[in-house]
């Protein structure tokens, strides 16, 4: 079973950067979701983060909510963004500055 | 054949995208998995068609192939580098 798109959207509404990742950021349990990690903590970014781990039916929720295959997953104003190789490529080539400026949040960088 | 999974994936990015240059890298031996599995792979596709999308679209652009590739299946984990030839070119001058 899987958490509904209602549910869903309220989560990712709740904060202007919203991750899911597995494990949390203090404690992340997979590399792709650290290198998240590590990236929104050079931009000084505050978001939400929930664990997949925790919860089976928000993990295939969230899959079925972006239509996106693999965790961790980015939120920036209630949109998704992409996982850990495009958030990656965006903190490389200066997109994820912008992007979070729209947002109304000034990166660190 | 060896490597299966690394073929297919490879044949699908070759017939759909048409890319100038193509990378499929198997990177499984780098996590905990049986030697010569096939669960982890890189891929760098460096195609025309990439021209105007965006990052997310070209992302699940690379994924449909390889999913419709794979019958459906998925490998565990699939990492994606998608440019231009515009942008192959600049980051090689």
């Amino acid at each position: 079973p899987a958490i509904e798109g209602k549910e869903i959207e309220k989560l990712v509404n709740n904060s202007k950067v919203v991750i899911f990742m597995k494990g949390n950021p203090e404690a992340p349990r997979c590399g792709f979701s650290n290198a998240v990690v590590q990236i929104l903590r050079m931009h000084s970014v505050t978001y939400d983060s929930h664990d997949v781990l925790q919860n089976e039916a928000l993990r295939q929720g969230i899959k079925d909510f972006s239509n996106w295959p693999t965790i961790p997953q980015v939120f920036i104003n209630g949109e998704f963004v992409g996982g850990c190789d495009i958030l990656l490529q965006m903190h490389q080539n200066g997109e994820l500055i912008d992007e979070l400026k729209k947002a109304g949040i000034e990166s660190a960088l | 054949a060896a490597n299966p999974i690394e073929n297919a994936i490879r044949a699908g990015l070759t017939n759909e995208l048409a890319p100038v240059h193509l990378e499929v890298v198997n990177e499984s031996y780098m996590h905990n998995v049986p030697k010569g599995s096939e669960t982890h792979f890189k891929v760098l596709v460096v195609s025309p068609q990439f021209e105007g999308l965006p990052l997310i679209k070209r992302h699940r652009l690379v994924n449909a192939i390889v999913k419709t590739q794979l019958a459906g299946d998925f490998v565990h984990a699939l990492s994606i580098v998608a440019k231009t030839p515009q942008q192959w070119d600049e980051a090689y001058k």
